[in-house]
This record gives C-alpha cells, structure tokens and sequence, in this order.
C-alpha cells in the first residue's frame, strides 16, 4: 500500500498504517511516532519521519531512506529498524529488544538505558560516529559503533558508557585519546568477542549492501562493565 | 488571571531560523512553513518571529514595537516617549483578523531617535540610552510593555502557534536577510503576549526551546548592572546576558558561547595551553552567567545570528545549507519545509556555537 503522507497529520498516517500491511509512505515530513507499537508489518519511508519513530517497536520491520530525528525506537521490544542516512538524539533509548542498524551518524545519548532481559537482546549499530554519552547508563545489550564517516571527528565524543553496567559495546578503533569512565573496562577485541560480533555485521552490511570482509579484520574495542563497579551490585545483587 | 512576571513557568518548545549571506530579503513565508510541521512542539500559547533588515526606509531609527492593555496605557507612554524620542513615524503594526488569534491588545510602532540633548546630559551613548528606557518603560509604566527596540529588525509575537501568529503579522508582506521563529509549550502559563519568544534588547533578539536552571542566579547577577527581569522566564534572561556579554563587555560571540555554555573542567582540561587558559578565564569570571538546563537558542543580531546548545545538548538542534542560505532549526524537517533540498545536514555538538554573518555590506 502507498501512503502520500503530503499534508495528511501524523495520526491520520499512524491510523492509516495500523489498518493495513506492508506500507510505502512517500512525502514523509516530520510525522512523529511512526509505527510505534507495531508487530505485523513492513514500512518502508521515503522523506524525513518525525521523532519517536517506531517507538515500543513490537516486531514490525521498518526502513527509511533518508535520515531520522530524535529517539528513534525508543523502549522498543522487537523488530528491526534500518536507517539509510542519519539519526538524531537517543536512538535507542531504553531499547530492550529488537535491532536498530543506521548508515551515517548517532547524535547525543544514542543506546542510553538499553538493557537486556533472557531472550531479549537488543542490537544497535551505527555506520558513522556517535555524539557524546553514547551508551550512558546502559545496561544490557550491544552497541556498535563503525566509525566509516569521513568528517575526521572523533568516532565517539565524551563521556562513552557513563553509568554503564551491563551489556557491551564494540569500537571500531583502538580508542586512543578517548577518555572511559572508572566504571567501566575496555580491551581489544579478541576471537570470542569477534565471534560475537561477525553475525550482527553481516546482517547490518546485508541491509546496505556493504561488505562485512573488511569490517570485520578492523581492529574493534570493546567496551563492558568494571565487574567490580557498584552499579552492577545495586541493580542485580538486592 | 496571573499574568507573565507573577508566575514562573518551564516550557519546551521548537526553533528555527534563516539567513541569507547575501543579505538577499526573504518574505515571512518560508520560516512560517518551517514551523507547521513542528507544530506538536507548541501547544497554541505563543508563538514569534524576529525580521532582520525590514524596515529600510527608517533604518537609522530605532524600531519600538509595543503593547498596550488599553488607549490610557497608550497614552501615557506616548507622552514618555515624546518626552525621550523624537518620533519620526508612528503607526499601528498591520495584523489580519483570523479567528485563531484573538485577545489582541493595542499594537504599535514607533520609529524612534534619542533626543541629542538628553544623550549629551547623560553622557551615554544611544543605544545603552535605548535600553535603559526600554527597560523603565517595561518595569514602570504600567499596561506597556516594548516588546522589539533596534533599528532595522522587528519582533513580532502573540499567544497562538507560530504558523498563525506568522499569517496574523502579515509577514509575508516584510523582506528580511535573516528570520528567527519560536513556537512556545509553556506547561503552566498564563500565556500572555509580551511572554511569546523572541525577547528582544536593541537588535538583540533569542528565541530559546528549553528550560534554565540556573534562572535566578543568571537574574541575580545580571540585575547588578540595571537590567530588570520582569517577566520570569529563563529567555528574558538569556537576552539581558547576551546583550551584557556583547555590547557592554565588548566580548566575541564565541567568547560569549563559552560563558553560557562553558564547557566542563575536565573537558578544559584536555584543552591546549592556549584554549586552557581563555576557557578558564572566561569560566571564572563570568562563573554566574553559566546557563545550566537544558537550551537550544539561536541569537539573531544585525547581520548574523548564532545558534547554540547547552553544553550536554539537552535539546534538539539541526542545521542545514543551500546556496547563500543557512537554515537551523530544532529538527531536520523544519528546514526540509523551508527548503526540500538543504544540504549539509550538520548537528552541533552541545556547546558549539554556529555563526553565521551576512557580507559586510550586504544587511
């Protein structure tokens, strides 16, 4: 079905999108809250959707071709969603399943609160460079960040995992310069981080029709919890 | 009703802004445009715009733009102005009677020059002579209030969303070389006109999308060197501090954006010597004007305009490029409306002030 969203608000589209299957919405400008809470379906989004794109994201799959806004996915729980070009602010925020994969660049707070819970695991990959407190207070799940943009800023800004205290993050560099919180450890990527790592890329890459080889003989950080920070006793051990 | 100025208010809220480098006048009716798909981001209780460059013909005078609750509040500060200005024009703002803004008060303009003689007495030059009477008019004349005092600029703002308070000023009939816009969410207001963004002081004017924290330590200090808040809000503060930075401490817009929004000691601390040694400088004697909360404000001034974020960028803020334009707004699709093919989508990092000025020559 092919939504015109020219001059129609954004809850006729989100009522419109609800009553049928697989969308294609063309002339998006802004309309907010596109797919939130939706399990069933495909959209597809040719333009700029509005923020909260896909939020509460229950399973359905959702692809722009062209940049979001602010807290794409937020609290979302199940599904995928792809991003041709940019994100704004707190992609991801509070995120707990489900997958976000973005070609370009994260603003501030992108990943911030996202946990895990047994089957859910939620994945969230960036192509460019990430804004600062990527990863604050994240406590589950695993965040990527690529660094393929050519703008020569530094792959992350300040303040990465603040709060951390559980789930991963992966660095594509060896993190020279960049300054981590006490409450969390980094090392190199070894073969079982790798390992973990080489299913999330090739999916991602699938999406953007990019190849995974060299990605995946780049040197990555990663980035977890000190096990010996309090944050993780204050929110497991009580 | 409580009025502005009897109660304090947070508000969220959305921006944008364009100028031209060239100086070329644009009509009101792309930033107007630039506000509709934002329109969530207000909730209908104000709503504004800042013109740069429309009023060439008066362009050595300043521009009064003012309410009145009522035709004795008028005159009363009719006879103050006569008594401080010569008054070369004066005329009633054009609006259009549309059924979505209502409770308009008396709206006027006046085309103003400081009489020599009082300068000469006070030994102050004209414009801090303007902004003194600016702000006695609006502490002391009761039913007053100037809303927009520089020359060749103009605000013009009203209880509404934007995009209506835009039709109801006619700003598609103005030509300006630089549009601000503000759409205001105030959750607890009494929503009053002279309260609307932007806040103008001389042809300083800011609209402002978050919420200070640090409201009355700002007011406390500022109010040290004559300046009276009397409106409470965050943004009026904003505008008395920019206004204090720029024309009387003489300090550079980026210096200025360093204050505001100084960056924090550990982020100094990795500074060059150099950068150290300014940042701490500015940090420590301007420690009270550091604005703390969340904001994402665009300044506009005669011939450019800055835009600026908190220093944790608590707020939104985009900007984009096409040709001689600069377009920034609180998200990409304001600037998509204005212009489908903006390039260069860029997003400040927080503390990051873009300045953009028009040619010299060219406003």
């Amino acid at each position: 079905m092919l939504l015109d969203a020219r001059d129609m608000d954004y809850t006729a589209l989100n009522t419109m999108l609800r009553q049928e299957s697989d969308c294609r919405i063309i002339n998006c400008l802004g309309h907010r809250f596109l797919g939130a809470g939706m399990s069933d379906k495909r959209i597809t989004i040719s333009g700029i959707p509005g923020n909260a794109l896909g939020a509460y994201l229950d399973g359905a799959e959702i692809e722009v071709f062209g940049n979001a806004q602010d807290a794409v996915g937020d609290t979302m729980n199940a599904g995928r969603i792809v991003i041709h070009g940019n994100v704004g602010d707190a992609a991801g925020y509070a995120m707990r399943g489900g997958k976000i994969f973005v070609r370009g660049d994260a603003g501030y707070r992108t990943g911030i609160h996202m946990k895990a819970y047994q089957e859910k695991n939620p994945v969230l990959v960036i192509g460019g460079r990430a804004g600062s407190f990527l990863g604050e207070y994240q406590a589950g799940g695993t965040i990527v960040v690529l660094g393929m943009h050519t703008d020569g800023r530094p792959i992350v800004s300040n303040f990465p995992g603040a709060g951390m205290h559980g789930g991963r993050m992966y660095i594509r560099s060896d993190c020279a310069g960049i300054r981590f919180p006490v409450q969390v450890q980094h090392h190199p990527a070894e073969e079982e981080d790798m390992a973990l790592l080489r299913p999330i890329l090739e999916e991602y890459c699938a999406c953007f029709r990019l190849d995974p080889g060299p990605l995946l003989e780049s040197r990555f950080t990663v980035v977890t919890p000190d096990s010996a920070n309090p944050y993780k006793q204050m929110y497991v051990a009580n | 009703m409580k009025r502005e100025g009897e109660i304090r208010i947070p508000s969220g809220c959305a921006i944008a802004a364009v100028i031209s480098t060239e100086g070329r006048r644009m009509d009101g009716g792309g930033i107007i445009r630039a506000m509709i798909p934002m329109h969530e981001r207000s909730n209908g209780l104000g709503g504004g715009f800042a013109g740069y460059g429309i009023y060439p013909e008066f362009r050595d005078f300043f521009a009064l733009h003012l309410f009145f609750d009522d035709s004795a509040a008028r005159k009363s500060c009719e006879q103050f102005l006569k008594d401080h200005f010569e008054i070369v024009h004066d005329e009633k703002i054009p609006t259009r009677t549309i059924p979505a803004i209502t409770g308009e008060p008396i709206i006027r303009r006046y085309f103003v020059a400081p009489l020599k003689s009082v300068l000469a007495a006070q030994q102050v030059d004209e414009r801090e002579y303007v902004a003194r009477t600016v702000m006695r008019i609006n502490s002391q004349i009761p039913g007053c209030h100037v809303f927009s005092s520089g020359k060749n600029m103009g605000c013009f703002k009203a209880v509404g969303y934007p995009e209506d308070v835009g039709r109801f000023y006619r700003l598609e009939e103005y030509g300006a070389y630089c549009w601000t816009s503000h759409g205001r969410y105030p959750t607890n207001t009494p929503g009053w006109w002279g309260g609307a963004h932007p806040f103008g002081l001389l042809d300083y004017s800011i609209v402002h999308n978050g919420e200070i924290s640090s409201y009355d330590a700002n007011r406390r200090y500022i109010e040290m060197f004559g300046y009276h808040c009397t409106l409470k809000t965050d943004t009026e503060v904003i505008t008395y501090i920019m206004d204090y930075l720029l024309r009387r401490q003489g300090l550079t817009l980026e210096e200025a954006a360093s204050v505001v929004a100084a960056p924090f000691w550990t982020t100094i601390e990795n500074k060059s010597e150099e950068d150290k040694k300014r940042l701490t400088y500015l940090r420590s004697v301007f420690s009270s004007l550091l604005l703390t909360g969340p904001f994402s404000i665009v300044l506009g001034f005669e011939g450019g305009l800055m835009a600026l974020n908190d220093r944790l960028k608590l707020r939104a803020m985009v900007t984009g490029r096409k040709d001689d334009r600069v377009f920034i707004a609180s998200e990409e699709t304001a600037i998509r409306a204005m212009e489908p093919d903006a390039e260069d989508i860029r997003y400040p990092a927080g503390g990051e002030p873009v300045i953009v000025q028009v040619k010299e020559g060219c406003f």
